[in-house]
């Protein structure tokens, strides 16, 4: 049985493949390009504004509403990135409704991806607003000692929201399809009823680990 | 028993206990949150959304434990290194 879209190999050439993982990563980012492209070609400031201009507007809102709450003030610096973690995670494991569709979160190599552009976005947003030095001071605090153990921290929180949503989203088609061989229909299908739940829910927890990772290296010092 | 064989056994009795004694913990840990959190709504009913907010965090990071014990189960029985290296 294949344990993810990683098998399903459509082309080859040495080391590098065209899987199932990357056609259906790409699908997905060209439906959200493509649809945000359309939706926002003529954004009206009006009371009446189209039903698709709404949801994009309770979207970006509700998100700026969350990154507020983290602690980071400005949101809009960091919409760009949180939000596209949680509509992308959202939308892969959103269309397990489809059949024959494989969430391209079940394979460990794009949670690894997501889970590493976290791990660089970190310092990233934390030299833009604290400064090489000021960023780098932050790993002597509280003292020189915790050194070792906030880099081993860095790493290993990485992993874990790597493992996290790889863990979920492969488990819950596992079960399905486990289900599917021994049991009545009706169970898989609250199974899968199930596994969209916890895929939104993981979307949401991996955008709000990443804004709670950046807000703790953004951080000014005014918490002394 | 050669060596296949007691490779096979071994890890299927290990992939049995890891999820059964994985799942256990987080399972109490899970419940005694939820508990809590549904005390403290109780008593301050407007802060309901911070706290569900912050109770579905918690809850995603005490199930990530149950997760690491099923993905190690999975990787025994599935993708189990050993027994591709002995089967060649």
């Amino acid at each position: 049985m294949e344990l993810s879209p990683d098998e399903t190999i459509f082309w080859e050439y040495g080391f590098i493949n065209i899987n199932l993982t990357i056609v259906t990563t790409w699908a997905l980012m060209l439906i959200l390009v493509i649809s945000s492209g359309l939706i926002t070609r003529n954004l009206k400031a009006e009371i009446h504004i189209s039903r698709w201009q709404l949801i994009f507007e309770i979207i970006v809102i509700m998100i700026n509403n969350q990154i507020k709450e983290i602690g980071l003030e400005k949101p809009e610096k960091y919409i760009g990135f949180i939000g596209t973690l949680f509509l992308f995670i959202g939308l892969a494991n959103l269309f397990i409704i489809f059949p024959w569709y494989q969430p391209p979160t079940g394979s460990l190599s794009a949670t690894a991806a997501l889970a590493i552009c976290v791990f660089l976005s970190v310092p990233y947003f934390g030299i833009g607003k604290k400064g090489l030095g000021g960023y780098l001071k932050s790993y002597l605090k509280p003292t020189f000692i915790m050194l070792p153990f906030n880099l081993i921290s860095e790493v290993s929180r990485t992993l874990a929201l790597a493992i996290r949503l790889f863990g979920n989203i492969m488990s819950g088609g596992m079960i399905v399809a486990i289900l599917l061989t021994i049991s009545p229909f009706i169970f898989p299908v609250v199974m899968n009823v199930l596994g969209l739940l916890t895929g939104m829910v993981q979307a949401y927890i991996f955008s709000i680990l990443a804004t709670v990772y950046i807000a703790a290296a953004v951080r000014a010092k005014a918490i002394k | 028993m050669d060596d296949l064989t007691l490779i096979a056994v071994v890890s299927i009795i290990t992939a049995g206990f890891t999820t059964a004694i994985g799942t256990m913990f987080p399972a109490i840990g899970e419940g005694r949150a939820v508990s809590k959190a549904l005390g403290s709504i109780a008593q301050q009913p407007d802060a309901s959304p911070t706290i569900t907010r912050t109770l579905f965090v918690g809850l995603a990071m005490i199930e990530s434990t149950a997760i690491y014990c099923f993905v190690v189960s999975m990787i025994l029985i599935f993708a189990n290194p050993f027994w591709n290296h002995f089967l060649q």
